[in-house]
């Protein structure tokens, strides 16, 4: 047995079976989550490359798994990522079937954990575009719902996603020509050129981004959320695979700046653009690309890229209970337009507040989840350019500025409507459970830090 | 029995192809015609590679081309009326198509020595069916909203792409790969084409 097997193998054969049994869904779903927390938990306890003896018998998880000649390569070091990949899937599937997601969510998204693993673990790296590629395409019936017209932002989805992927296989190809002459400046400078605009379009980063909102708009939005988050997250990871491999890369200042400056402007981008919409979809999207760009601001600080680690949980978490009280809506035939929704938090008071703490979490409000991480991240900005660090809050200024407006909109309402709760008790409850782990994150941010940062060991060159 | 056979020969006719099917990807009407000129193209896609690669590997490109004609064939064949909405606001822009893909060919043509000259070892006649392919895929997805189109529009984009990358890198995992990513891509263009008329399930 080795490592690429069970993490990779396992899941995709199980994906596979699961599409083929989607029919019963709650069985399925249920088999994702059991699979997807055992797949953590060995993760978790079980060493690579070592023996393990259980009573009698004596066996060992090799590295290494060969296909046509080529590597898939995991070892201990990946361990913690491993976990952290599969409890965020496992934390998505867990409300799947309470939030009626659709069939595909669990197959499906499982099927992109493991070809996004297979992404992280192939050697060489080049590969790993062509693994990203599928993974897109596999997640785009995710995103569809059944009899419902075809969105232009999914079709955006698809062509730029798959514009991107040529990008980065050239640039393999040139990498190599860098390794055995880096001297030469022209072939670097075209080199990082091709990998960064490879880049732009697979994390949708300005100007490729305007298909994130749209999407968000016409899809379920745990969905959605689940895609939006986890796709990016682990081509960011891809991207650090690059700085983690290439020395002439990860020792260049400009680098880190550009990092920054995308970083930036997709902060600033998400944060105006979540201010002046009207639609629930539409600023989750705009939310989205606002995080990716405190992704980006967090590995363009030389040496602290675990900043962008420990970011994750607190975004998931966010995103997770956000996008389940919108599910509620959806469920119920709620349209998500400001003028639709006037007055739901006097009728469903529990989804209106996780809704709206979920967004000041990610803007990084006091005793949230995500206000210790965004405090040592605007602090560590802030060290490298005080106007980044500015912008950046302007960004989180406008989302916290949509979530209020958000907030006035779903308590406006006649005033002899009473206050009361409607939601159904699996909602209340895991809305509760999410809006309380919101609150404890950010109390007791010691709890969960160290082991997102371990995450970091994956990259051998950028771990603390 | 290719061995005596000279593969150069066969560039220009081959590269005649490509333009000539690219063209009629982005003029055609009848999407049964659309799946015969994507079929040819990808037997000028298969030639094109086989002066990189091997014919046994080369020959997965076309075999992969078909398969992925076909699964988008069936796509638009179990829903006729997705395409009836598509074909009526087509015919208006065609001497628009036509002159916007004379201007691609200029590019084209231009600049392809260029950046032939960046990949040594690339020969022109490669980088000449590959920039074709690239630049008319490119411009039938920035005319278009169908997904039956939007779907050739990246085929035919990735089919010029492998013809330059296979110059580029001799791999039977590469060859497998950019295979799975297109019938992927062919797979979810006919479910997208599909999905409007599918029956909504909890």
């Amino acid at each position: 047995m080795n490592a690429p097997q069970v993490w990779i193998l396992i899941p995709g054969i199980s994906a596979i079976t699961l599409f083929l049994l989607r029919r019963w869904y709650r069985s399925t779903v249920l088999a994702g989550v059991i699979l997807t927390c055992l797949l953590a938990l060995l993760a978790r306890v079980l060493p690579i490359g070592k023996i393990i003896e259980i009573g009698p018998w004596t066996f060992q998880v090799d590295e290494s798994f060969f296909v046509l000649g080529r590597r898939f390569f995991l070892e201990n070091g990946d361990r913690p990522l491993l976990t952290m990949v599969y409890i965020l899937a496992a934390f998505w599937f867990g409300a799947a079937y309470i939030a009626r997601a659709g069939r595909m969510l669990v197959p499906l998204g499982l099927a992109v954990v493991a070809l996004m693993t297979a992404a992280l673990a192939v050697e060489p790296l080049l590969y790993a575009a062509l693994f990203v590629e599928m993974a897109v395409l596999v997640s785009v019936p995710i995103l569809l719902v059944p009899g419902k017209p075809l969105g232009r932002g999914i079709l955006r989805f698809i062509i730029l996603e798959t514009i991107g992927m040529p990008f980065i296989l050239f640039t393999e190809w040139m990498l190599t020509g860098v390794e055995t002459s880096p001297g030469d400046i022209t072939m670097v400078m075209r080199a990082a050129g091709i990998l960064g605009l490879g880049f732009m379009f697979l994390l949708a980063i300005l100007p490729f981004h305007t298909w994130v909102p749209m999407v968000a708009e016409d899809s379920h939005p745990y969905a959605v959320s689940f895609v939006l988050i986890l796709l990016p997250w682990m081509i960011f990871l891809f991207g650090l695979g690059f700085l983690d491999r290439y020395t002439w890369l990860r020792s260049n200042e400009q680098v880190y700046e550009l990092l920054r400056l995308a970083g930036v402007l997709m902060v600033l981008t998400g944060g105006i653009g979540a201010a002046f919409q009207r639609h629930l979809g539409r600023i989750l999207g705009f939310a989205v690309i606002l995080e990716t760009g405190f992704t980006l601001l967090g590995a363009g600080i030389q040496g602290e890229a675990w900043l962008t680690f420990v970011l994750l949980f607190p975004r998931a978490l966010a995103f997770g209970v956000w996008s389940l009280a919108m599910a509620y809506l959806w469920n119920q035939g709620q349209k998500m337009d400001y003028q639709n929704l006037q007055g739901i938090g006097r009728r469903m008071p529990v989804v209106t507040a996780a809704m709206v703490l979920a967004q000041f979490s990610l803007v990084g409000f006091p005793l949230l989840a995500g206000f210790p991480i965004k405090l040592v991240l605007w602090d560590q900005v802030a060290a490298q350019s005080g106007w980044q660090a500015l912008f950046a809050l302007l960004g989180s200024i406008g989302l916290f500025a949509s979530a209020l407006r958000s907030l006035v909109v779903f308590v406006t309402g006649p005033d002899d409507h009473p206050w009361k709760i409607t939601e159904s008790w699996q909602f209340l409850l895991l809305l509760g459970v999410g809006l309380a782990a919101l609150l404890l994150a950010g109390l007791f941010p010691q709890l969960f830090l160290p082991s997102l940062i371990s995450g970091l060991n994956a990259f051998s060159h950028l771990a603390p | 029995m290719f061995d005596s056979f000279t593969f150069q020969a066969i560039s220009m006719p081959a590269i005649l192809l490509v333009f000539i099917t690219s063209i009629l990807l982005l003029l055609g009407r009848d999407w049964r015609w659309l799946i015969v000129a994507l079929s040819l193209q990808y037997v000028g896609v298969f030639l094109l590679v086989m002066l990189s690669w091997p014919l046994e590997m080369a020959v997965v490109k076309v075999l992969t081309g078909w398969m992925a004609g076909a699964v988008l064939g069936v796509g638009v064949a179990i829903v006729p009326t997705s395409w009836k909405a598509e074909e009526s606001s087509w015919p208006s822009g065609r001497w628009f198509k036509l002159l916007a893909a004379g201007l691609v060919t200029l590019v084209v043509v231009s600049s392809a020595p260029a950046i032939a000259s960046w990949l040594p070892g690339v020969g022109l006649e490669i980088v000449l069916g590959s920039l074709i392919l690239i630049g008319n895929g490119l411009l039938n997805l920035g005319l278009t909203n169908h997904p039956f189109r939007v779907t050739i529009g990246l085929l035919t984009l990735l089919a010029g792409f492998e013809i330059l990358y296979a110059a580029l890198q001799v791999s039977a995992l590469v060859a497998g790969l950019l295979a799975g990513v297109n019938l992927s891509l062919a797979l979810v263009g006919a479910f997208l084409i599909l999905v409007p008329s599918m029956e909504a399930v909890d």
